[in-house]
């Protein structure tokens, strides 16, 4: 199988503003580790939106440089950050209480695969000489109201990450709602996988890269 | 019993024997009590169990404690990161036993064992391979798996304050797993960059009530965190 042409795909910066323009003001959101720290880069200042991490604050700010680096004070991928006025801290049990207990609103994660029924696949690959972890992944997976993936939507070899089911070990069970890929953004629910909008491509030619995933056109053009 | 203050981390940890099991604050090396770590490589008490969010960051801390093969299992997150090559090398060798928790159940495992709760359901790590094996139940249409309690022998973590009640506070995301490791140990020693008077910690602000505390050691001079760059 190979990947259709990448010709106006989004590159990683597009999907990330993506993502930022469809998180509402107002939002608590946690963006997991790699390409969905690129969203913070994109959210409106006022948009009023609470970043939170799961090592245990709300309110992060951007990352820190230079004399405000403070290594009592990092993210999740431990990277020393900043604290925006309004911040709290709090320990571990209570920042996943936050999750599990659904008052998180969005989570964005990035993922190997993702199946059409919504199952997530991020935290191993299966390989038996990995060292599996697996960190906040499979709290972060089921600790928001919605959780968003953002990934591309073929591997390097052009194998689709848009799967029937997974064939790497899961994370989570049916909670992923949307996918933004630098093809196209999809929306799960009800067994069915929904088109919002395409990049670069047709929802022909998407449907044809995606054999074995029945897709439904839901871009403004249907 | 009230709060102990020793002189050093040596005495702090001398009581700390063989074959014990030990929570050791920290998020990487944020809120990681290595002044407390390096004085138990130094004590030479092996075949320990510890509980830890990872696994050892670079070559100080508790990677230094599993370098020395001190550590006989590990109960732990997010073991694989950039700078683990001391766990990943025992780990490899079979000279290390993993058990992989996902953060959320282990934080909540710790805070139940802490709490005298004999167990929870949780969603958390439902389907996969992580609960194999376990409990399971349908519960309001969702289903759950059944995580037990954990507790350990000893806890070693970091804070900022402490008064002579043996109160804590702590600063920062270097809290993360220390109020809770705090609670669910049999004796829980502390390393604070310094401690003040009794009273000398607003009641209101205190995270950490001194019950929990049994063992403070002032670090004054702890080494601010090394750079790093894992996950």
């Amino acid at each position: 199988m190979t990947a259709p042409a990448t010709a106006n795909a989004l590159d990683r910066d597009q999907m990330a503003e993506l993502v930022a323009r469809d998180i509402p003001a107002g939002s608590f959101v946690n963006l997991g580790i790699g390409l969905p720290t690129k969203v913070s880069n994109h959210l409106e200042p006022g948009s009023g939106v609470v970043l939170h991490t799961e090592n245990g604050m709300l309110g992060m700010g951007p990352e820190a440089h230079g004399d405000e680096v403070d290594h009592d004070l990092i993210n999740a991928g431990k990277i020393p950050v900043t604290e925006l006025p309004g911040a709290s801290y709090f320990h571990h049990a209570d920042s996943f209480a936050m999750m599990r207990g659904g008052h998180l609103d969005i989570c964005v994660l990035g993922a190997y695969q993702v199946s059409l029924g919504g199952d997530l696949a991020n935290w191993h690959t299966g390989r038996p000489d990995d060292i599996p972890a697996v960190g906040g992944a499979m709290d972060l997976a089921l600790g928001a109201k919605e959780t968003f993936v953002m990934m591309d939507l073929f591997t390097r070899s052009g194998e689709p990450k848009l799967v029937p089911s997974c064939t790497y070990p899961v994370t989570g069970l049916a909670c992923v709602s949307r996918v933004y890929t630098d093809r196209a953004v999809f929306l799960l629910g009800d067994g069915e996988v929904r088109v919002r909008e395409t990049f670069g491509t047709t929802f022909a030619d998407l449907q044809a890269s995606l054999p074995d995933v029945e897709l439904v056109d839901a871009t403004e053009q249907a | 019993m009230t709060t102990q203050f020793v002189r050093d981390p040596d005495a702090a940890v001398a009581a700390i024997p063989d074959g014990a099991s030990v929570m050791i604050g920290g998020f990487g090396v944020a809120g990681q009590p290595v002044e407390l770590i390096e004085a138990l490589v130094r004590s030479g008490a092996r075949n320990l169990t510890v509980v830890n969010n990872n696994a050892g960051n670079g070559d100080e801390g508790l990677a230094a404690l599993i370098a020395a093969g001190r550590v006989r299992r590990i109960i732990c997150s997010f073991p694989r990161q950039r700078d683990s090559h001391h766990f990943d090398a025992r780990y490899r060798a079979g000279e290390i036993e993993l058990e992989l928790v996902p953060q959320g159940n282990l934080a909540e495992r710790i805070r139940a064992g802490g709490a005298g709760i004999g167990g929870f359901f949780t969603p958390t790590g439902y389907g996969t391979l992580l609960a194999e094996g376990k409990e399971t139940r349908e519960i309001d249409g969702r289903q759950y798996v059944f995580e037990l309690p954990l507790t350990a022998d000893f806890a070693l973590i970091k804070a900022h304050r402490a008064d002579g009640m043996g109160n804590l506070t702590y600063r920062k995301t270097a809290r993360n797993f220390g109020p809770v490791m705090a609670t669910a140990a049999r004796h829980t020693i502390v390393q604070v960059s310094e401690v003040v008077p009794t009273g000398g910690i607003d009641p209101e602000v205190v995270v950490t009530p001194g019950i929990f505390v049994d063992t403070v050691v002032e670090v004054p001079s702890a080494k601010a965190a090394p750079e790093e760059d894992g996950q």
